[in-house]
């Protein structure tokens, strides 16, 4: 690798061709504030239009400062990241992107989470001589969809929003419209969010700097449901939530905290915390037996049979198919997403069994993720209109909560989720991460079809962050192709893959965000930190290898509930409750040949 | 549920010379400015279905093809009136009272800069120079080059175009 040598600060450094001068800079400690770049680089994301301007650095020889963040280091540079002149400039850069952003930032849902508030702190902005006179900043409308708000008052044109839709995500509903005051990111015809091919994954709203896009937030209707008299509440845990929460509360990234997070739902006073595990554990039973039901007629000799299956379980991933390939949606499993098999069971078995209405149980999710906020709202969840799930809250809104409440997390003595839906194996917790629900699908189905325990429950050739994966799975004798992706951007290569005939898989797990629910956009925000992504993810698996039980078909919970409530997997009464259908939302071009 | 399809209100001939616009471009999103202008010369204007079709055969999302048509002022998703006005606002025009004349013929035509009349007979637009300084102030109506102009004579020159309809 050719290497290059330049000043920095007066200190000499070493770095591949290539190198930026921010990247030269961080790696030798020197701190360059940086406002619209963007990178997580073991998930291919890059955002780096250039376009702020907070990272200028003086480089001797050159009239005008340059950008840090694109500028690449040549040899024998002398660059200096921190002279009055480079000073004055950033201070100026960041009072014209203040000039025309609004000062609210107390009642702002990214208040003390904010980048551009961090800037404004770092350079003690306190009087702004850009400040026009009243009503001269932009002026959009605040767009509320059933997952994102969109404020774009807020929006300093980072662009990272943009660059998550289509380049990571491949969904296009995204881009920079118009110019100068009016400019702004949008959609096409600067249409509502509903009306765009917009999957609701949330990516946009994960990197946002600021608080222009953020999640609609329901704990003030959890709250007021949880102090009627006249509601019992229910809340289910999603499995990336655990890894997660503790980073809002200061502790370690990777911190797997399942007892305090139980502890912490049952002092903000829910009537029963359950988990979103146990009906992970549920929709392997389901897919796991709907998987086994096509390839055994596939194998049997009926090539009509709809394959390679197509996994179910992320709401964003459904968006996404049924807006952009709505041809192949007899593909994917029909089993709902464990949030919705949970919704649709404690609203009918356990509503039933505690002897109450369905009208009044109040249904709260706590997920890793905003799409499923959309999820939650679709009319095939939902009877005489009455939703299987009320409320889906963020990993960071119950962390809202929680300190709203005046509890203590860290210091929380831990506590066990209550029966009977509560109980889960390791198979369900890995449903987090990139992997993880083909993992335990396999898990299940190798055991299901050859009647023998599995040599080894741990399948590595299916863990790892690349974004497209695949393995071939010996199932004493019968070779089961897997694929899978996460990102959009790679559910679409395999996607294209199967539309053209050169997909040899017999079953794909697809999962919308980078990383899996683990980055899911409802998580504490990681700012480009990729360690936090990692940390979880090991966190995960690590959470896997702690279960007593690892398998779902073994969770006793599980088993108990076929035989009470449910019968068979895939029988009568799962299919009424468990099962759902999928749509044509796409956006097509027709010509009407009247007019 | 709500499917969303857009249910092109173009004519067949029009769908098609736009599909031949793309195809002379090879598809290429890299040409949409250059497929844009073509459709535009063709149309008068860049209409939102014209836009989605434009978007699906370049193979590129409509709101990306949107971003590029709001942000250069050429491009317009307004129709354009029977006789497009066009008043220069150029250096020259400029000190010259272009601007008067331009409010001259909003007052006289009823619209802002960028709109057409409810009949579609004018449309007004500003532009930049046409190279006819020493005739400052000048405007252009269907093509036509009036120069000297005063705002007095306004009332005339529209005149002339309605005594046409």
């Amino acid at each position: 690798m050719d290497m290059i040598k330049l000043t920095i600060d007066n200190r000499e450094v070493e770095v591949p061709k290539g190198t930026t001068i921010l990247k030269a800079a961080q790696g030798m400690g020197i701190d360059i504030p940086t406002l619209c770049h963007f990178e997580l680089n073991n998930l291919g994301v890059h955002n780096r239009p250039g376009g702020c301007r907070i990272c200028v650095v003086e480089v001797a020889g050159r009239r005008n400062l340059a950008p840090a963040c694109v500028t690449e280091c040549m040899p024998d540079m002398v660059v200096r990241t921190n002279s009055m002149r480079v000073i004055n400039a950033r201070r100026t850069v960041l009072e014209l992107i203040l000039s025309d952003h609004p000062a609210d930032c107390l009642q702002c849902a990214k208040n003390g989470n904010c980048e551009l508030q961090d800037l404004a702190v770092r350079f003690g902005i306190r009087k702004n001589p850009f400040i026009g006179p009243e009503h001269s900043q932009s002026s959009y409308q605040i767009e509320v969809s059933p997952s994102i708000i969109r404020d774009m008052n807020k929006c300093v044109m980072c662009r990272r929003c943009e660059t998550m839709c289509n380049e990571m995500q491949t969904v296009g509903a995204l881009s920079a419209i118009e110019r100068g005051f009016p400019a702004v990111v949008s959609t096409a015809f600067n249409q509502h969010l509903d009306h765009s091919p917009c999957t609701f994954c949330g990516q946009c709203v994960a990197v946002c700097p600021v608080g222009a896009l953020t999640e609609v937030d329901h704990t003030g209707a959890v709250l007021r449901a949880i102090v009627d008299p006249n509601k019992k509440t229910v809340v289910q845990v999603a499995p990336a939530v655990r890894v997660a929460i503790g980073e809002e509360f200061g502790m370690e990234p990777g911190t797997i905290a399942t007892g305090k997070l139980t502890a912490a739902l049952k002092a903000l006073g829910f009537d029963y915390v359950f988990d979103t595990d146990w009906s992970a554990d549920l929709t392997i039973m389901e897919e796991g037996t709907e998987l086994i039901g096509r390839l055994t007629k596939y194998l049997g000799g009926d090539k009509s049979v709809p394959l390679p299956i197509l996994t179910s379980c992320c709401p964003a991933w459904v968006n996404f198919f049924e807006h952009q390939f709505p041809e192949m949606r007899d593909l994917p499993s029909t089993a709902k997403s464990p949030q919705q098999m949970f919704g649709a069971i404690a609203k009918s078995y356990f509503a039933e069994k505690i002897g109450i209405k369905r009208e009044d149980m109040i249904s709260v999710s706590v997920m890793p993720c905003l799409a499923k906020k959309y999820e939650v709202g679709r009319d095939e969840f939902k009877v005489n209109g009455n939703p299987d799930v009320d409320y889906s809250i963020s990993t960071r809104e119950l962390a809202r909560l929680i300190k709203m409440a005046n509890i203590d997390f860290k210091s929380l003595p831990d506590a066990e989720f209550d029966s009977p839906l509560g109980q889960s194996t390791g198979a369900a917790v890995i449903f987090g991460t990139t992997g993880g629900v083909i993992e335990a699908a396999v898990r299940t189905a190798y055991e299901v079809i050859t009647k023998k325990p599995l040599p080894k429950i741990d399948f590595e050739e299916l863990r790892g962050l690349e974004g497209v994966r695949s393995a071939t799975i010996d199932v004493d004798g019968l070779k089961l192709n897997i694929g899978i992706a996460h990102g959009l951007k790679n559910a679409r290569k395999l996607l294209e893959d199967i539309k053209a005939g050169k997909c040899q898989f017999h079953a794909i797990e697809i999962m919308a965000c980078p990383g899996g629910c683990i980055d899911g956009a409802g998580q504490p925000l990681h700012h480009g930190n990729a360690d936090i992504i990692k940390a979880r993810w090991e966190a995960i698996y690590r959470a896997d290898r702690e279960m007593p039980i690892r398998k779902s078909h073994e969770n006793p919970s599980i088993q108990a509930i076929y035989k009470e409530f449910l019968g068979e997997p895939c029988g009568h009464k799962s299919h009424e409750l468990l099962h759902t259908h999928y749509f044509d939302r796409q956006t097509t071009v027709e010509v009407d040949l009247n007019k | 549920m709500d499917n969303k399809k857009i249910i092109i209100k173009m004519k067949p001939e029009v769908r098609e010379k736009v599909i031949e616009i793309c195809n002379n471009f090879n598809n290429n999103p890299g040409e949409l400015i250059n497929v844009l202008h073509q459709t535009q010369d063709f149309l008068g204007y860049l209409p939102a279905e014209v836009q989605e079709l434009i978007a699906e055969r370049l193979h590129m999302p409509t709101a990306k093809v949107y971003g590029v048509v709001s942000f250069y002022a050429f491009f317009t998703m307004t129709p354009k009136g029977k006789y497009p006005v066009s008043v220069c606002m150029g250096t020259a025009c400029y000190v010259r009272g272009g601007e008067k004349i331009l409010d001259a013929f909003k007052k006289e035509l009823g619209v802002e800069v960028g709109e057409t009349d409810a009949k579609g007979i004018f449309s007004l637009t500003s532009l930049r120079c046409v190279g006819a300084c020493g005739l400052a102030p000048v405007c252009l109506v269907d093509g036509k080059v009036y120069g000297r102009l005063a705002p007095a004579m306004v009332k005339d020159i529209v005149k002339e175009y309605r005594d046409k309809e």
